[in-house]
């Protein structure tokens, strides 16, 4: 009864991007990028998420999704530090053209320029795009 | 005949918006569903396409979807009539014809 | 294929686990244990309690490494670690757990 994270160790390392950039409910794509971190997080290797354009809305405080008849899955964004998952950036620039703010994110995040994130994003060994 | 015309795109992510209000006509109305309703927030950058889009039509924005995104009623642009699926319905009765924007 | 309960029927996946979450009933856990031959005592409530106020507050059920990390911060050391849980619950805990406490398959679990 052996699971793969006890039988050894992460091996090699590498660094993982998720890349979100769609509003949630409207497409799939945000809880889809969500299940896979989840997944993925078996695996012990070096994960950050970051949020730009409408991926921002992911994070937005305050999803009612009751009358809309979808699965709220907001919450969840907050299991990801126990996932070990707990670099998640948010672009600033995404962030004011938006008109909102740190202050509005459901979880603790690091707010980011553009800039900042381009450099980020290579150094990274693996980009998933959502 | 007046049109409903119905936007379900985020406008910073399609141009679905602009494109709709370049052929709605002056007494057609505009409502913004799914993603289509982070147009009708205040202070976004969009803004001031949305204020373009009201002059002269009647624009509406679909409350559950709002709520869905955790955007709330009072953040929507004033003169943006929020309503409900019943009001959706009844839109949609009023008017002659709906063209959807995808 | 539903299970019966108390005159009640509740229904179920292929591989059975609850439908619909709010269906959940003690009861139906203790006749779903039953079913795999277990008796639930206090050490087993105290893992699908914590299971179901894991789902109420994240909306997920969590992977076996989660629950296991999660259960040792809350219950102490004795009980967060995988041969306690697998005793609990030979067939997995994450998989075992998780139907009993009517939440769905855990992401990420064959």
């Amino acid at each position: 009864m052996s699971e793969p994270w006890e039988d050894e160790g992460p091996g090699e390392v590498k660094k993982f991007m998720y890349v979100n950039r769609k509003a949630p409910y409207g497409t799939i794509y945000a809880l889809e990028s969500l299940e896979v971190v989840l997944i993925a997080a078996a695996f012990e290797q070096d994960v950050s998420m970051v949020f730009i354009d409408d991926g921002v809305y992911q994070l937005k405080k305050g999803q009612d999704t009751q009358q809309i008849g979808m699965k709220n899955f907001s919450p969840t964004y907050r299991a990801l530090e126990g996932y070990d998952v707990e670099k998640l950036y948010v672009e600033a620039e995404s962030l004011a053209e938006r008109g909102l703010t740190e202050e509005d994110m459901l979880v603790p995040v690091e707010v980011m320029s553009r800039d900042d994130l381009a450099r980020l994003m290579d150094e990274q060994d693996v980009i998933l795009s959502f | 005949m007046s049109m409903l015309h119905t936007v379900n795109k985020s406008p910073f992510e399609r141009n679905t918006l602009k494109s709709c209000i370049g052929h709605a006509l002056p007494d057609s109305a505009i409502l913004l569903i799914e993603d289509g309703v982070i147009a009708a927030v205040r202070g976004t950058a969009h803004e001031g396409t949305m204020r373009d889009a009201m002059n002269g039509r009647k624009v509406y924005v679909l409350g559950p979807d709002l709520m869905a995104r955790g955007l709330s009623t009072d953040q929507v642009i004033d003169g943006i009539e929020v309503v409900n699926y019943e009001g959706f319905v009844e839109l949609t009765e009023k008017h002659d014809k709906v063209q959807a924007w995808v | 294929m539903p299970i019966e309960v108390n005159g009640k029927s509740y229904e179920t996946d292929e591989e059975g686990y609850l439908a619909n979450l709010n269906d959940w009933n003690p009861d139906l856990a203790t006749a779903m244990a039953a079913a795999d031959g277990t008796t639930l005592d206090e050490n087993h409530w105290e893992v699908i309690n914590f299971l179901r106020e894991y789902y109420e507050e994240y909306q997920i059920a969590p992977a076996v490494r989660v629950l296991t990390k999660a259960i040792g911060k809350k219950l102490g050391p004795d009980k967060g670690n995988s041969k306690y849980l697998y005793e609990l619950f030979p067939y997995g805990p994450a998989k075992q757990a998780c139907k009993y406490a009517g939440l769905p398959k855990p992401t990420g679990c064959v």
